[in-house]
């Protein structure tokens, strides 16, 4: 019978068939972080239970360490620190290999997982983190989950998962030049809606999808959290592989050749069915940018902000109008020409080099607006120090952005640093929620070229507006990091 | 972990689309490295108008007269929806959330739910909007969820049927410790292991 990939990463790590659409799926991989790998291991450990194959696990402080230069355990959250000292001392406890806070491979861990190759085609992987989707760029099967299943994924190298049902959404047409992932991947959230893929497995497929660098891909697969998939997950192909290849923890001689034979059964059948079928053109796509409180008030630089008369039930009146209250502009408005206070780029989504590049690509030369607070947080201590190597933190920091330690940063408040009250940011990451960025800020998400152009700008503005060629954001493919 | 059988109390609505996790319980609200102490945390940012200072916000409807003790929550499309942080569960299961009514849950946080003791039920959005309306306007409705039956009986004993998995379902009344019932297969998992890694060597980092 035809298969999708899902099916086909689903099968290889069937235990045993609970029922009901139920399995015991085997996990391969785990990945936890100090905001709850902490906790999981705290509970694993005070409950007798050990963690089954320590070696098959990892760690990282990404979530709430500082991203100023000088970090310690001590961090902007008042009780941060305890959250980085349970990780450190469980992660030892357990035997599992962490990236602790200066480590020189430490990063966001869907930024790391990739860089090291922990993460393959063909695995199964989880993480007590929505944005494990990123991860399926490759061809894995990875996928978020809570606390308590990161305990049960560790203790038992399992997880009873109900199957979701599967979409295939086919990206046609050519990406515009100077236009990026991220921009497909709003445009997508703000046709389809915020829940417009849940109880579903993404694929991603296409022209498109197949033009696009690996980078670019992790973007796209990162953002189907945003549509409330399961996971999302694009075919391996020649670029999945020569990325991986040669990573601290990718299989190496004759170990590399049974995994490459193996990786190229990881495609759809071309007779498989999907429960829901999308496919939309992006060659006439402009950048895309949110007005709301969630993502998928996402519309082009060049419309206006719409009223709660356009949305269709009750419910979704009301919600327009509280987005509208929350983020503090009104119907009608042209989105571009808002004036932002903060402008940041970083995150899983787009904490890349490659992101990173297109940025500078905008900023060389030029100045943030006096009236930005700009800041920049690479993904990982890697993309750091490739970034340095090519000298775009001089591009940045002359530009006038902060140039930090790599972490998840302004991506969510914690409890410490923040943008500030009512301050309005452009920002990169991919969660406009309320209180997000820190208490009443309010978030605008677009690619890093128009979070380049509007910290510029001082306000939202396309990177045409400020005479930024298109063809200059064409990144050149990314070379090794490490 | 608490069984869920049957519940007869007041419910609540929250009738907005998409409620993220960082509603439920904002990042800045999980202080502590543990599972317990955050049903002070929920709904902060609504639920305060003074989160500082915890002043009650009297316009959020579990701050209302009459629905104190709510233990069934009715809301909106793609509820849980966000970060996946479990916390929103502990959060809602601590202040004594027993059952959520949604048209639609985030997948993290519907399995959170389950591994909690909490029980998701999905209904079509219409019917989801019937029952808020029975439990809005000023006096709360009390509502009973059967799970033995799979039914919720609304104020006017009208009986609403609803479907969830068998496994869940059987997960919820047993109110067994999900990793103790793993490692009882551990034969199973043994068996399978070896013809997995026997075949993907390479994917084994041991
Ligand atoms: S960067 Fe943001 S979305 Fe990504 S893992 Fe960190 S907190 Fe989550």
């Amino acid at each position: 019978m035809a298969k999708t990939l899902f099916d086909k990463l689903w099968d290889a790590h069937v235990v045993t068939d609970l029922g009901g659409n139920n399995a015991l799926l085997y996990i391969d991989r785990v990945f936890i972080h100090e905001r709850t790998g902490s906790v999981a291991l705290k509970s694993l450990q005070e409950s007798g239970r050990t963690v089954r194959f320590p070696a098959n696990a990892f760690g990282t402080m990404d979530h709430i360490v500082d991203t100023v230069p000088n970090r310690s355990d001590k961090t902007m959250m008042p009780s941060g620190e305890d959250f980085i000292t349970a990780m450190r001392e469980g992660c030892h406890w357990a035997g599992i290999k962490l990236f602790d806070i200066n480590d020189k491979d430490q990063g966001i861990v869907h930024v790391i997982s990739p860089e090291q190759g922990i993460v393959l085609p063909g695995l199964s992987l989880v993480c007590p983190d929505s944005h494990t989707c990123s991860q399926g760029a490759f061809g894995a099967l990875a996928w978020g989950i809570g606390s308590t299943e990161a305990e049960h994924a560790l203790a038992t190298s399992t997880l009873r998962v109900n199957k979701p049902k599967q979409m295939r959404i086919r990206i046609d047409g050519k990406l515009p030049e100077g236009l990026s992932a991220k921009d497909v991947i709003l445009h997508i959230i703000g046709q389809i809606g915020a829940g417009g893929a849940s109880g579903h497995a993404i694929e991603f497929c296409g022209p498109v999808v197949d033009q696009m660098d690996m980078e670019a891909r992790m973007t796209l697969c990162n953002m189907g959290a945003e549509l409330s998939a399961f996971t999302a997950v694009i075919s391996p192909d020649a670029k999945a592989i020569e990325f991986l290849k040669g990573r601290p923890y990718a299989p190496k001689g004759r170990e590399w050749d049974n995994a490459l034979q193996k990786w190229q059964a990881l495609h759809s059948d071309t007779a498989a069915t999907f429960d829901k079928d999308i496919s939309l053109d992006i060659s006439d796509l402009r950048e895309t940018v949110t007005w709301g409180t969630s993502p998928q008030h996402a519309i082009e630089i060049t419309a206006k902000i719409p009223s709660p008369n356009m949305a269709g039930s009750s419910v979704d009146r009301e919600s327009v109008t509280k987005a509208l209250d929350y983020i503090g502009l009104k119907p009608g408005m042209p989105i571009a020409g808002i004036p932002v206070t903060g402008a940041f780029i970083g995150s899983c989504t787009n904490g890349r080099l490659s992101d990173l590049r297109r940025a500078a690509a905008v900023l060389k030369g030029k100045k943030v607006a006096d009236s930005v607070k700009a800041i920049c947080v690479p993904g990982s201590m890697l993309v750091k120090a490739a970034a340095e190597k090519e000298g775009l933190d001089r591009i940045f920091i002359e530009a006038g952005f902060e140039w930090r330690l790599p972490g998840c940063s302004m991506c969510f408040y914690a409890g410490g640093e923040s943008f500030g009250h009512m301050e309005r940011v452009i920002s990169t990451t991919n969660r406009n929620f309320e209180n997000r960025q820190g208490p009443k800020t309010r978030t605008h998400l677009a690619s890093p070229a128009t979070v380049a152009a509007s910290a510029i700008a001082g306000k939202i503005c396309s990177f045409k507006d400020i005479e930024t060629t298109a063809s200059s954001l064409e990144p050149e493919p990314v070379p090794m990091v490490n | 972990m608490e069984k869920f059988t049957k519940i007869t109390a007041i419910a609540a609505p929250v009738m907005r689309t998409n409620i993220d996790t960082d509603i439920i319980i904002p990042s800045r609200e999980m202080k502590r490295v543990s599972k317990k102490g955050l049903s002070n945390g929920l709904f902060a940012g609504w639920r305060y108008s003074d989160i500082d200072a915890r002043t009650p916000n009297p316009e959020f409807v579990l701050n209302k007269p009459g629905y104190f003790g709510t233990q069934i929550l009715i809301a909106g499309e793609n509820f849980g929806c966000g970060s996946s942080r479990e916390h929103a569960v502990w959060a809602l299961a601590e202040y004594g959330i027993r059952a959520i009514i949604a048209p639609s849950f985030s997948a993290i946080f519907q399995s959170n739910c389950i591994q909690n003791g909490l029980l998701p039920i999905t209904l079509s959005s219409d019917d989801v909007t019937g029952l808020a309306d029975q439990a809005s306007g000023g006096s709360a409705g009390v509502f009973s969820v059967d799970l033995l039956e799979n039914t919720i009986t609304d104020p006017a004993s009208r009986i609403h049927p609803f479907k969830i998995g068998t496994n869940q379902r059987q997960t919820l009344l047993d109110g067994l410790d999900p990793i103790d019932r793993t490692l009882k297969m551990k034969s199973e998992i043994e068996r399978f292991e070896l013809a997995h890694f026997n075949e993907n060597s390479w994917a084994d980092l041991r």
